[in-house]
């Protein structure tokens, strides 16, 4: 079954490249707009024989992960606190539910007059982005806490220190992986978009240059690095969630969030 | 009565903290690129009332709307096609994994190409962006309709339109909606990220406006309206999910109750 799935999807993957060859081939859109898969593979060769390229993709994948590091450890640092002191939640959902929903592309103007085209600015946008994915997870992580496992933790006299340890990280952390797994995804984006945007370099600022100077396969050639790119932080970030959780039985079946 | 109290003011005091904390901290700034708030509250209104609000607020609402609807249309629809039939997902899954996996700000150069720098070119990039994160969730979604529901719908020969309705869509719902959430804020994105491109209006032109211009204010103004009308987008989008599954939450109420 799984051999005639892997099968069926390299069939489709390939008439995917075919359709791409054979379109503006036939002449339905001109070439200049959408150029066949041959030149685009073309220019993704000249592409990675460029040592420019790998240095903006160094710099891409630096401004991800340095911000999503960023962020995780923000996160789940504040999702702790926050659901362990009494009172704060409730005094923070409000402001949570207010700021999370601000779109972080509101602070591109602000990101360029403060740091320029640095990482910086690069940093601000994915930090904010991300920050918000897994605190949101860490929250619900927290509360999920079975309350007789907690109440038990507390009649054997463990502390605060170890509870947390003990009983509220362990039952918190597929959301904390859950929240990660989102917000590599999303701080991808928004590194690329503030390259893309900003100037900052990497690759989407390398896609903005091929498209004001009208090289259009090498636009399309860095487009699909980017969701390669994508493809990999995806596939990677549920290897690491199932490493991670192998002893939990959620890792059984993928809960789409 | 004294419970609402309590959790209006639990709702309220953080806020309120914050604002008088910038207020006061930001009060005798003379740093140019943070204005005391009162500066920001003063040009508030003369920046977004009257002819701004016609000229930049509703061309980038509309143009949202246009997209997020398309989006929702195509994504349910082909999902749901997708999802139904297991060969047809084999086939496609691979492509659609990729197709998904690329930043969506990046397509904004690709659909320039091809449909200028009009509304056209905006609306077809927040399309092209808010479909996949819908048109994934509707397959898995479709895809995990209860085989023994599926089966007595057989047996008692709903088909058609009336088993799309009442049991795969329905059943469906619930990843349909989280898949609508996440193409919400995928949709403000690129609405402010089109308009920073290449346009003549819209919030996302406008601010970026102010930016150059160095009408620092006005540029944090345009930052709070952002940030206003993600929030107002969020609570509606809220309001119409807490409507349409409401017999979903509710069930999964009862069921942990009964657990």
């Amino acid at each position: 079954m799984r051999g005639v799935n892997v099968a069926l999807g390299a069939a489709g993957l390939a008439a995917f490249l075919a359709l791409g060859e054979a379109v503006p081939r036939l002449g339905l859109v001109k070439e200049a707009y959408f150029p066949p898969t041959t030149r685009v593979a073309d220019a993704l060769a000249g592409e990675l024989a460029d040592g420019a390229f790998w240095t903006a993709l160094g710099d891409t994948l630096t401004g991800w992960a340095l911000g999503l590091a960023i962020a995780a450890g923000a996160g789940i640092v504040v999702g702790v606190v926050v659901s362990v002191v009494p009172y704060l939640r409730e005094a923070t959902a409000s402001t949570i539910e207010f700021l999370r929903p601000i779109p972080s592309v509101a602070l591109i103007p602000l990101a360029v007059l403060l740091y320029g085209t640095q990482l910086r600015s690069v940093l601000l946008l994915v930090v904010y982005a991300s920050f918000w994915q897994i605190l949101i997870q860490v929250l619900y992580g927290v509360q999920d806490v079975d309350p007789v496992a907690e109440e038990t933790a507390r009649s054997y006299g463990l502390g605060t220190w170890a509870r947390i340890r003990h009983v509220l990280w362990p039952t918190a952390l597929p959301y904390v992986m859950t929240g990660v797994r989102l917000a590599a995804a999303v701080a991808l984006i928004l590194a690329i978009t503030a390259e893309l945007v900003i100037g900052a370099p990497g690759l989407g600022a390398r896609i903005a240059v091929a498209q004001t100077s009208q090289a259009v396969p090498e636009m399309y050639a860095l487009i699909l690095v980017t969701g390669l790119l994508g493809l990999l932080i995806n596939v990677g970030a549920r290897t690491v969630e199932r490493r991670a959780l192998a002893w939990h039985q959620s890792v059984r079946g993928e809960v789409a969030v | 009565m004294k419970l609402l109290l309590r959790r209006l003011l639990f709702a309220v005091a953080l806020p309120a903290v914050l604002v008088v904390v910038w207020w006061a901290a930001s009060a005798d700034s003379t740093n140019v690129y943070w204005p005391p708030l009162k500066t920001i509250l003063q040009t508030f209104p003369d920046v977004w009332t009257g002819d701004r609000l016609r000229t930049d607020v509703v061309p980038s609402v509309l143009r949202l709307a246009g997209g997020y609807a398309t989006a929702a249309v195509v994504g349910i629809a082909l999902g749901t096609v997708i999802g139904s039939y297991r060969r047809v997902r084999a086939v496609c899954e691979p492509v659609l994994e990729f197709l998904r996996a690329v930043p969506p700000p990046v397509l904004v150069p690709v659909i320039m190409l091809f449909a200028g720098i009009g509304d056209t070119m905006k609306v077809v990039v927040i399309a092209s962006g808010c479909v996949w994160p819908v048109l994934l969730n509707t397959v898995e979604g479709v895809r995990a309709v209860d085989p023994v529901m599926a089966e007595t719908a057989r047996s008692y020969g709903i088909t058609g339109a009336a088993r799309l309705g009442n049991l795969v869509l329905r059943s469906a719902s619930p990843q349909i909606f989280a898949g609508l959430r996440q193409a919400l804020s995928i949709g403000i994105i690129l609405m402010v990220i089109s308009e920073m491109f290449a346009a003549s209006n819209g919030l996302g032109f406008t601010i970026v406006q102010f930016q150059r211009g160095f009408a620092i204010p006005d540029m944090w103004t345009g930052i709070l309206v952002l940030g206003l009308l993600g929030f107002v987008l969020s609570v509606l989008f809220q309001m119409v999910e807490r409507r349409v599954l409401g017999w979903y939450h509710g069930l999964r109420a009862t069921t942990r109750r009964s657990r």
